[in-house]
């Protein structure tokens, strides 16, 4: 197998979802789920297995933590903006980290989930790096967390934009702070996307919201 | 060579917070503490917005490709996922939209009560 083949369809299977997207205009047809999809069933069809993709694709996710560290560039250029609403972003930014672990509590008692699937699920709104150590931490399954984190990231990801229309929110600002808290980088690709106002709250907001989880999580992880 | 200058200090400032990863016993991904150098490099001037412009939004711009590989992976753990199957979906969905609801309309609450303060 090409050591390319990884990049190279991931690449073309991201561009076949942006062409889908501007073709049907449906805000549901994320690109990043399309690309997602289309590598899924092209590996299935073939047969070729994830080890021989990830091979050349892992060099993809190598620049993650470089693109994090840039998150900082929107973020300090939106700095007068952040310092006029510092009680605004703190505010929402942890009722939302309040409102993921109350809500995971609730949904563990309804499905009586043992304890650690309970703690697995936790951390699911914020960054993957952080996340995992959280569930670690906390006795959790690595694993289940770290599904539950991509997935939460690509639904927020596709959804962010309905659920601002049937809610009615218009402020940038707010926006940007929902989608980080909420769906971390995934949320905030869409986030800048949307303009940079929402791309730098929503980058404060992957940084925020996981600093605060990490110190929420082992009081909340107690109670199942 | 407009990102040259750019990649260096992205990749030094990645490096740095690598560094820091390893050595301070906290759950603190390298990228954030990569986040808040770089922000604070920019703040006091050492470093300057034209420097890492360029490189930087490059690499912000191509950030959505980066999570395929791992998505993808997913398919790797389709076992351990089947045995919580329905309540992780519930929860997934519902708490995602839940949080994302909470987090806009605190923020709206806040600002627009901001406003009518001082108008």
């Amino acid at each position: 197998m090409p050591l390319y083949f990884g990049m190279f369809i991931s690449l073309a299977a991201y561009q076949l979802g942006i062409q889908l997207k501007k073709r049907w205009k449906l805000a549901i047809l994320n690109p990043l789920l399309a690309a997602i999809i289309v590598v899924i069933a092209f590996l299935k069809l073939t047969g070729i297995p994830y080890a021989k993709y990830n091979e050349g694709a892992c060099y993809l996710s190598y620049f993650l933590t470089p693109a994090t560290v840039c998150l900082a560039i929107p973020l300090y250029k939106q700095l007068a903006l952040l310092k006029k609403n510092f009680a605004a972003v703190m505010a929402a930014i942890t009722a939302g980290v309040a409102a993921s672990a109350l809500s995971v509590f609730a949904m563990a008692l309804v499905f009586k989930l043992p304890n650690a699937y309970y703690v697995s699920f936790l951390p699911k709104s914020i960054t993957t790096a952080i996340g995992m150590e959280v569930s670690k931490e906390a006795g959790g399954v690595v694993t289940v967390t770290i599904v539950c984190i991509i997935l939460t990231g690509i639904f927020g990801n596709m959804t962010a934009e309905l659920v601002f229309r049937l809610l009615k929110v218009k402020e940038p600002i707010a926006k940007g702070l929902a989608l980080g808290t909420a769906a971390h980088a995934i949320g905030t690709s869409k986030a800048l996307e949307l303009g940079e106002i929402e791309g730098a709250m929503s980058s404060l907001s992957i940084a925020v919201a996981g600093l605060m989880t990490v110190a929420v999580a082992p009081l909340m992880a107690g109670l199942i | 060579m407009k990102h040259v200058k750019g990649i260096i200090w992205i990749f030094g400032i990645t490096m740095t917070g690598e560094l820091l990863n390893h050595i301070i016993p906290l759950p603190v991904p390298a990228g954030v503490y990569g986040l808040f150098i770089l922000l604070g490099l920019l703040i006091s001037g050492i470093l300057k917005l034209s420097d890492v412009a360029p490189a930087g939004e490059l690499l912000l711009d191509l950030m959505p490709l980066m999570f395929i590989p791992a998505a993808v992976g997913l398919i790797e753990k389709t076992t351990e996922l089947r045995a919580v199957l329905v309540p992780f979906a519930v929860i997934t969905i519902a708490t995602t939209l839940f949080v994302m609801a909470v987090t806009a309309k605190t923020a709206e609450l806040v600002l627009h009560h901001k406003n009518r303060e001082e108008p």
